[in-house]
Order: C-alpha cells, then sequence, then structure tokens
C-alpha cells in the first residue's frame, strides 16, 4: 500500500481542523456518476420486477387515459372543423313549419327565385321530396325502396352544398328537362349501381330513368345521400306534381350572413313568416364541438384522478422498499454511499418506474387514439402537448412520489440499517 | 493524551485513543468506556466479547459507521471522528473493508457484480469495477462462479463473495464481524482459513467474534467487556488493556 503519508512528525497536538484537512486531502470523496446511479436504480427494479410493473401501471393507465382523451378529442375536432370547412359557415336552410298559425306549411313554388334576389345571396337551390317511390327495376313491388327517396332538384343544389360527382354527370339545363337521374352515394350503393357504362336505368314510379350520374357523399347531408335526383322540369312534366320546396339551401356572402338570416323568413312568406323554419347547419357542428370540449375536461379530470393514485401507489411501493431494504441501504453506506448517494438512487428508482409507466401509457394512449380514429374515420391527431405533458407529468409525479422515500432511506443510520 | 501515531515511524492501520460511545437514556448507557487499542498494519486480531459487551459498537465506531461520543479514531493515519458524512463515505469507499454475519450479498445481481460493488462508490468505470472483481473473486477461490447469483451459491462460498467485496478496493482494514456465524463448521473453517491467507499476505483484519476458540485461534485477541478492554481469558480483572 502506497498511501501518501500525513503530517510531519514535529507537529505534536493534531488540531482538528487539520486533522480534518489532512483527511480530506488524503481522500477523494465517494463518487457515484449518473450512469452508475441509473445502473443501480434499474438493478433495484429488475430485482422486484412484477412489482415494478404493478406500480408503473397505475401511471400508464392515467398517462394513457389522458393521452388517449386528448388525442381523441383532437381528433374529433379535426374532424368536426374538416366537416365545417366542407360545409362552410355561410349556407342557411330555409324549411317550411307549421309555425303558430297552423298553416299548411307548403313554401310557394318561386321561393326560391324570391331569395336568390336578396343581396348578399350568392348561390340558392332547392329540393322537393316527391311521392313516387324509386325501384331497381320494375319487377319489384313499390315497397321495395330501400329507403330511397325521389327529390326534385336545382341545377344549382351541387355547387350550393360544395358537393361533387363521383361518376358520370349530376344534371343541366338541357338533363334535367328529360327522364334522367343522378344517385346520391348511399342510394347508388343500396341499388347496386357500381359503373355508368351499361346505360343502366331506374324505375321512378311507372317511368324509366336512366342514370347518368352517382354523387360523393354531401357535406353533412344524410338525408341526401340517400335520395335519387331528377330534374325539376321533368318532374313535373312527369308527375303532374307542386313543387312546393321542401328544403331551400342558402349561400350568402359570408360577412353578411347574419343580416341575410334577418330577412330570410319574410321574403320565404311574407304572408306568415312564421311558418318558416331557418337554420344554419355549421350550428350544430359547432355546438357539437363544444359538447366534445365538456366530455374531454371530464375524462381528463378521470385520467387526473388515475394518475394520482398511480403516484400514491409508486410512493407506496418505494416507502415499502426503503423498509425491505434497509440491509441493502446499510451494506451500501458501508461500502462508501453517501447520504446524498441513498438518496439518488431511491429517487431514481421511483423515477425509472413513473418513466416506464409514462412511456407505456403515452405508447397505450397513441395506440387507442389510433384505433379508435382510425374506426371512426378521422384523421389521427396527438397534439404534443398530450405526448410531452403526458409524459412529463408520468416524471414530475414519480419525483414527487420519490422524495418521501428516497429521503427517508438517505436518513436510515448505517448501524440501524444494518441490523439484521 | 500524549499517545499519538505521529510519534511512530508509521501510523497505525487503525487506532482508537480513549473513545467513549454513550448512548442517552436514563441512566445513559456507556457501550464503551475509554477506549484504546492500537492495530498495526499487517496484524490479524480478534475482538472477543460476549453478546452486550459493546463489541459490535466497537466495530460500528473502528469502521466509522457510528461515531464516538467522545476521543479519536484514526485509520491509516487519518482521524476520522470528526468529519462529515461525505468524507466519513469517502473512508469507508475507500480504506475500510467490511464483513458482515449475514453477508448482505444483493440476490438480484451476479456473484461478481456483487465484488464489483465494493468499487461501485470510487467513481471507477464499470469496467475497471468488474476487471477488479474478477481479480478479487479468483483470489478467494472463486473464479468458477462469477456468474453465480447468491441464491445459487453456498454459505460459506457467499461469505467468501462478501470477503471478496471488501477486499476488492484494496483497504488499509478489513473489518469482519462475525464472518462464521452464519456458516456451518466446514465453511467457518475454510473462511478462517481464506483469513489466515490473507493476513499471511499482509493484510490488515479484524474479526468480531463471541467464539472464544475461534479467537484463540489468532495471533492476537483484545477481550471487551461491559465496554471496556480486559486481559483475554481473565474477564473478572478489570481495567484496560494496550
Amino acid at each position: 500500500m502506497s498511501r501518501q503519508r500525513k503530517k510531519p512528525a514535529a507537529v505534536s497536538s493534531p488540531a482538528p481542523e487539520e486533522s480534518r484537512r489532512a483527511g480530506g486531502r488524503n481522500l477523494p470523496p465517494s463518487r457515484l456518476g449518473p450512469l452508475a446511479v441509473v445502473g443501480v436504480a434499474s438493478d433495484g427494479l429488475r430485482g422486484r420486477k412484477l412489482r415494478t410493473a404493478l406500480s408503473a401501471l397505475g401511471i400508464t393507465i392515467g398517462i394513457a387515459a389522458m393521452v388517449g382523451v386528448l388525442g381523441l378529442s383532437e381528433s374529433s375536432r379535426a374532424d368536426l372543423q374538416a366537416q365545417i370547412a366542407a360545409l362552410g359557415t355561410n349556407l342557411l336552410t330555409v324549411e317550411p313549419s307549421s309555425g303558430f298559425g297552423g298553416g299548411d306549411g307548403a313554401l310557394p313554388a318561386e321561393t326560391a327565385a324570391k331569395i336568390g334576389r336578396i343581396g348578399p345571396v350568392d348561390l340558392v337551390a332547392d329540393t322537393v321530396t316527391l311521392d313516387e317511390a324509386p325501384r331497381r327495376n320494375d319487377l319489384v313491388s313499390e315497397n321495395e325502396t330501400k329507403g330511397v327517396t325521389v327529390v326534385a332538384a336545382d341545377i344549382d343544389l351541387l355547387d350550393t352544398l360544395k358537393a361533387s360527382v363521383a361518376d358520370g354527370v349530376w344534371l343541366d339545363e338541357a338533363t334535367s328537362a328529360y327522364q334522367n337521374v343522378v344517385l346520391g352515394s348511399v342510394a347508388a350503393d343500396r341499388y347496386g349501381v357500381t359503373g355508368l357504362d351499361d346505360g343502366a336505368q331506374l324505375r321512378i314510379g311507372d317511368e324509366w330513368f336512366t342514370i347518368i350520374g352517382v354523387l360523393d357523399e354531401f357535406p353533412l347531408s344524410e338525408d341526401l345521400d340517400r335520395s335519387v335526383f331528377i330534374g325539376k322540369d321533368a318532374a313535373a312534366s312527369t308527375f303532374d306534381v307542386e313543387l312546393n320546396p321542401s328544403t331551400i339551401f342558402v349561400r350568402t356572402d359570408p360577412d353578411q350572413i347574419d343580416a341575410v338570416r334577418g330577412v330570410l323568413s319574410s321574403t320565404a312568406d311574407p304572408e306568415s313568416p312564421d311558418e318558416v323554419s331557418i337554420s344554419r347547419p355549421s350550428d350544430a357542428l359547432e355546438a357539437q364541438a363544444a359538447a366534445d370540449n365538456a366530455f374531454t375536461a371530464l375524462f381528463l379530470g378521470l385520467g387526473a384522478v388515475a394518475l394520482l393514485v398511480g403516484g400514491i401507489g409508486i410512493a407506496n411501493v418505494m416507502v415499502i422498499a426503503v423498509i425491505e431494504r434497509r440491509n441493502e441501504i446499510g451494506l451500501r453506506r458501508a461500502l462508501g454511499a453517501t447520504r446524498a448517494h441513498i438518496r439518488r438512487q431511491f429517487l431514481t428508482e421511483a423515477l425509472l418506474l413513473s418513466a416506464i409507466g409514462g412511456a407505456a401509457g403515452v405508447g397505450l394512449g397513441v395506440a387507442v387514439t389510433y384505433l379508435y380514429a382510425n374506426y371512426e374515420g378521422w384523421t389521427v391527431v396527438i397534439p404534443n402537448v398530450a405526448i410531452f405533458g403526458g409524459f412529463g407529468a408520468a416524471i414530475a409525479i414519480g419525483a414527487v412520489a420519490g422524495l418521501y422515500p428516497a429521503t427517508r432511506a438517505a436518513r436510515l443510520a448505517p448501524t440501524e440499517a444494518l441490523r439484521a | 493524551m500524549s499517545t499519538s501515531s505521529n510519534e511512530r515511524s508509521s501510523p497505525a492501520a487503525l487506532e482508537l485513543i480513549d473513545v467513549v460511545k454513550q448512548y442517552p437514556g436514563h441512566p445513559p448507557v456507556r457501550a464503551l468506556d475509554s477506549v484504546s487499542l492500537r492495530i498495526d498494519r499487517g496484524e490479524l486480531v480478534a475482538i472477543v466479547g460476549p453478546s452486550g459487551s459493546g463489541k459490535s459498537t466497537m466495530l460500528h465506531v473502528m469502521g466509522t459507521l457510528d461515531r464516538p461520543t467522545s476521543g479519536r479514531v484514526e485509520i491509516d493515519g487519518i482521524e476520522l471522528s470528526q468529519l462529515s458524512d461525505r468524507r466519513l463515505a469517502a473512508a469507508r469507499a475507500r480504506l475500510i473493508g467490511f464483513v458482515f454475519q449475514q453477508f448482505f450479498l444483493l440476490e438480484g445481481v451476479t456473484a461478481v457484480e456483487n465484488v464489483a460493488n465494493g468499487l461501485l462508490y470510487s467513481g471507477a468505470s464499470k469496467s475497471k469495477r468488474l476487471g477488479r472483481a474478477v481479480t478479487a473473486l479468483s483470489r478467494v477461490g472463486l473464479s468458477h462462479r462469477l456468474h453465480h447469483r447468491p441464491s445459487a451459491l453456498s454459505g460459506g462460498e457467499r461469505q467468501r463473495v462478501a470477503i471478496a467485496r471488501a477486499l476488492v478496493h484494496d483497504p488499509a482494514i478489513i473489518l469482519a464481524d462475525e464472518p462464521t456465524g452464519n456458516l456451518d463448521s466446514t465453511s467457518s473453517a475454510s473462511v478462517m482459513e481464506l483469513l489466515f491467507d490473507l493476513h499471511r499476505e499482509g493484510r490488515t483484519i479484524v474479526v468480531i467474534t463471541h467464539d472464544r476458540d475461534m479467537a484463540a485461534a489468532l495471533p492476537r485477541q483484545v477481550a471487551v467487556r461491559d465496554g471496556q478492554l480486559v486481559v483475554p481469558d481473565a474477564a473478572l480483572v478489570g481495567g484496560g488493556v494496550r
């Protein structure tokens, strides 16, 4: 052994300070690098895998709940926003209603044209629901309509609703005068119409109509998806009906929408404006988004409770670990660990536990969001705040939960800890 | 206090000077009563006494696990009784090797990792720790048990792993607390044989035991009774012995 020899022999009374300095000079301090701390802490966890997994599970559930809720609400909000954008907030619908007067609720045929003369109205289109039964052919009964309705539509309907054609063409001035029909997407499905090459026909009432087009889905208008469209002229000439509009769609200047809304009912029915019902479809979506927000807050609260319980679980497991591992603590002190080293070891264990739980929770939350959003047909949107915030919350919980047990472990006197 | 290691040509491996350890209570308990003891380098010493005699307290004070109420503790010429927790930890990490009756091996890790833990707080790199642990395990005759868990080892083997851990950092002194207390006679004999071997290599070793026969086999005995050092085999004669 070649340790450095201490003080010169001439010093006769070694003062404590001097000795301390001598001790300090001769002995490099105990050290435990960050890597070694993590190694020691993960050894501690590996020694008790089941307990590690169970206590991390609490955090996992809490974080997964929060990430999942945030991800799902963002995905559904993104979906609603996309629907609102597709629909536009400047769309108004006008429908007849019975109102207070108990009237017949029918709007005059020229209503759409009158509305079109309001200044800020860009586009207007009306639809008339007919009583005729559409059928795939003349061999099936009139009851076999498969829930599809026949609608006489204005040629501006497609532009007004920002809808599009999937196959073939939409009605125009010429085709709407004759026996041509365009199918909504659901209607086409139900009739099994896949292509237009064969000049397929549809039986409406007692007449044959040639299918000239199939539409994409309408934004937020499932009723229209389940309809087949014929021209108003063809409807008038073929079926001999009054073309009282069932619904009038009005597309306005976005800045003037409230003004238009104000005059719409009196324009549509000057005699009894209360027999007109006006709505703005985007309002429904926005209400839905607001309702989603309320649920998000509720579920976030539940996730926070789960997280809290998980944190308490970690604190509990760590307190037990400190009691059970008294001897290990004593041994480590005997091997040269300082109080700080012991504290760091147990704190790191708690942090590792919560990091494992947090990472698993983020993974699980993302997976749940992905699966559910796909199932709903939404775009998957997982906000960064959910991922980093979730993981950060787990770490913070681990730090808080580990602090007390770690301090307790560090305070344990070596002789106390080594007692068998 | 005229006796100090300063006046000798070489510092003692361990020196207790007028060490008193008193536990508070009514009346206060004097576990160590003015104990002075010098252990030179290369000695193999038995500290023997019945249970309750104060020998465990003595080990704790020697090993800096406990502070004396008064008096001085020096290891390798370094005065330790006044040091801060951090410096004491450093002293334990560099100067002292402990061997315990209960072995205190970590169950989750292999023999070589247990031995490497003897260097954990020295700041040595992991590869260096493991390298020296392999050497230490070979020294105690367990090179064929490097990667066994403690649960797969016999009692004697476990204690030899613990001894390897106590010498892996080349300490100034090895303090063994009832090292054969949990072992059968065959294992005891092999562990004692190992301690004798280490003594012959020049290690300084203090063995604490209540077993008078075992103590008698060692080159030097220090007997403790009621917190005081007494002449071995003359327990009724009071007074400190140097």
